[in-house]
């Protein structure tokens, strides 16, 4: 069900986790959006890139974990480069919903863009999620209707999320359609005025 | 009388067709750039959808991020995987009739670079891209910002964006920065004292003395690093500068439409008394030049200082002692003692003729260090062209610079060349792990302190050189 992310939660407690670092610009290998999930953190998943050797340390790559469809991380989540790889390699490994205290804007745009959810908690509920998937098998639910996540003790977290993002992963709408139906007719009307007031733009 | 509004409030409400409900808005977008790295597939994504682009004539497209750097480039390029970029990138550009400045284009250069030097970004205007320094063209007060591919694909296919209203905050520049201290000192000084996160949700607008005082290049320089701050953007009110930078370029206005134009510029400015969500000062005064110790842009500290005790929350101080561990640093050592095997001067932050003057006036009569690596990118070929013209080039060679074309691979790693392995001081914006190649450790500096630094062999302060 769209909006509906069940599943173990991983911990990559780290702050300001960059796209850079979520795919590495070698892992982009094709202009496609397919097939990304391989690369997802390549620097830190893998001990040897070339061989592809799996560092066993790295959260993704603990046998608890390998399933993991959340994740759980720290503030500022997916800062740096544009690159909407990032969402695609996430959603692609199995990521459907990544929890944190913050995201870089445009990620967080992108996110909406793909259906993944980026759901903003307080640092401390961050904290204490992060800590009880690292304790055991934590399988929480990041339900965008109700916006909560549940699965840690039995009062649900709340998040809240830009009214438009949500509705857009929620009905899996097509943004250029929408555009175009809502606000067609006053695109055409701002854009003759717009030609008398700034003819050299 | 109106209400006195900020200069991002009237970019904002200039282009606003619509506002929703939930207070998302809809801009009207004037100018959309592609590059080959994230472009292309927003291209091929419209074809494939049967949707056509709104207005071609309004879309731009460049080579830039994984075309080879070195002396004598191939049509295509040497990185790993990159052809296929390039050639789909033509053949979309085409297909597209979007006009494209390919790699053997005069016009060439990193994207940031060459839309200001063409007149393709211009005051007033919005402009995106899906790249994250699009900010840096709010140096020229122009409402520009990174955004993902797919919504390329929207501001293509229908000629806007819906955005969410960022919060407007205003930086003041104080004080008379000393003259070896430069934009990027100023931009590494702001985000070590504000963190990263310190822009975040806000549009920022760079003002007073300090910045009035800056060039235009410098002030595309603080702007690049607006989303190192976490801003949705930076900007700078235009001026007599910026017009005079702007007059006679390839795509800026002519005639009496320029005469239009600079009048409807003249008034892009915060009105007296408008308000702010938000308001930080800074003291130029006394500032040393800056330098990165750590794998964030906010891990900056003066040339003169110590590499910091990891401190703060538990979140910060693990984040620092990691950055430690990346870097090979240990907590107390002095900055300018710190041996480098690298200097890179390139990228969209600091690869403007000026930023090669400022490094150029360092190195003439001088050589960098023994076994130290050390290159130069012009930000595009016009700046290289520019800086031939002067005989610069001649003073990076004879230093003992790589003299190398215009694009981005060496900023980031494109997976030719790069700096694994290697300590880089570096004129870039990003120091993240990995960025300039495998295990890079990279210091972020201004083009001078790159200069002295390669010179001395270990990170400098440029004011060593200069005035001793
Ligand atoms: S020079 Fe570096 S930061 Fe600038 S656009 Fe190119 S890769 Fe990005």
């Amino acid at each position: 069900m769209r909006g509906i992310v069940s599943g173990v939660a991983a911990p990559l407690m780290r702050r300001n986790v960059d796209t850079d670092a979520i795919i590495p610009s070698r892992e982009m290998k094709r202009v496609s959006r397919e097939g990304l999930g391989e690369g997802l953190f390549a620097n830190w998943r893998y001990k040897d890139l070339a061989a592809r050797e799996e560092a066993l340390e790295f959260v993704l790559n603990r046998a608890r974990y390998r399933q993991a469809s959340i994740l759980i991380s720290g503030g500022n989540f997916g800062c740096g480069s544009s690159r909407e790889h990032a969402v695609w390699a996430l959603a692609d490994w199995g990521i459907g919903a990544v929890i944190a205290p913050s995201f870089g804007e445009i990620f967080q745009a992108n996110c909406a863009q793909n259906g993944l959810v980026a759901v903003e908690l307080a640092k401390e509920h961050v904290a204490a999620l992060a800590a009880e998937a690292e304790r055991r098998e934590l399988r929480l639910t990041v339900d965008l209707a109700a916006c909560e996540v549940q699965g840690l003790g039995a009062t649900p977290l709340p998040f809240s999320m830009k009214p438009r993002e949500r509705e857009m992963i929620l009905k899996g709408l097509d943004p250029i359609a929408l555009t175009l139906e809502e606000h067609g007719a006053a695109i055409e009307a701002f854009q003759k005025s717009d030609r008398a007031a700034r003819p050299w733009a | 009388m109106n209400a006195p509004r900020t200069l991002f409030d009237k970019l904002w409400e200039g282009h606003e067709i619509a506002v929703a409900d939930d207070g998302q808005s809809l801009l009207a977008i004037d100018r959309i750039f592609l590059h080959e790295r994230t472009g292309t597939l927003a291209l091929k994504a419209l074809s494939k959808a049967g949707r056509a682009i709104r207005h071609p004539q309004r879309a731009f497209c460049v080579m830039d991020h994984i075309v080879d750097t070195k002396p004598g480039r191939p049509a295509l390029t040497r990185m790993p995987g990159g052809v296929e970029f390039i050639t789909a990138t033509r053949e979309a550009a085409q297909q597209a009739g979007i006009r494209l400045f390919d790699i053997h284009d005069p016009r060439q250069g990193i994207v940031h670079v060459i839309s200001p030097e063409l007149g393709i970004a211009l005051p007033g205007l919005t402009l995106v891209c899906p790249d994250s320094h699009t900010c840096t063209v709010g140096g020229l007060g122009a409402l520009a910002w990174g955004i993902g591919t797919t919504q390329a694909e929207h501001a293509l296919a229908t000629g806007t964006l819906r955005a969410e209203r960022p919060k407007t905050m205003r930086v003041l520049f104080t004080g008379t920065p000393d003259p070896a201290v430069s934009a990027k000192d100023l931009a590494l000084a702001l985000i070590a004292r504000h963190s990263v996160t310190g822009g975040l949700g806000h549009a920022v607008e760079f003002a007073g003395p300090a910045i009035e005082a800056l060039g235009v290049e410098g002030r595309m320089t603080l702007c690049n690093m607006a989303i190192e701050f976490g801003a949705f953007t930076g900007m700078a009110a235009p001026d007599e500068k910026v017009f005079e930078f702007l007059k006679g370029r390839e795509f800026s206005p002519k005639g009496e439409l320029w005469n239009q134009a600079v009048a409807h510029w003249r008034e892009l400015r915060s009105d007296a008394g408008a308000r702010f969500d938000r308001e930080l000062k800074l003291d130029c005064a006394g500032l040393t030049p800056q330098v990165s110790w750590g794998t964030s842009p906010e891990h900056a500290v003066g040339i003169d200082a110590q590499v910091p005790e990891p401190q703060g929350a538990a979140g910060r101080r693990e984040a620092m002692q990691r950055a430690l561990d990346y870097m090979g640093l240990k907590p107390g050592q002095r900055m300018d003692e710190l041996a480098i095997d690298a200097a890179f001067i390139g990228s969209c932050t600091n690869a403007r003729l000026s930023d090669l003057r400022a490094a150029a006036a360092i190195l003439e009569g001088r050589r960098a260090a023994e076994n130290i690596r050390a290159i130069c990118v012009p930000g595009s070929m016009a700046v290289r062209a520019a800086a031939e013209a002067e005989g610069l080039h001649r003073v990076f060679e004879a230093a003992g610079f790589e003299w190398q074309e215009s694009g981005c691979a060496m900023c980031f790693y494109a997976g030719g060349d790069g700096f694994g392995g290697m300590r880089a001081v570096s004129s870039t914006n990003r120091n993240f792990e990995n960025r300039q190649g495998p295990g890079a450790r990279t210091h972020l500096a201004s083009p001078a302190t790159v200069a002295a630094s390669a010179v001395r062999g270990r990170l400098a302060d440029p004011r060593a050189l200069t005035w001793a």
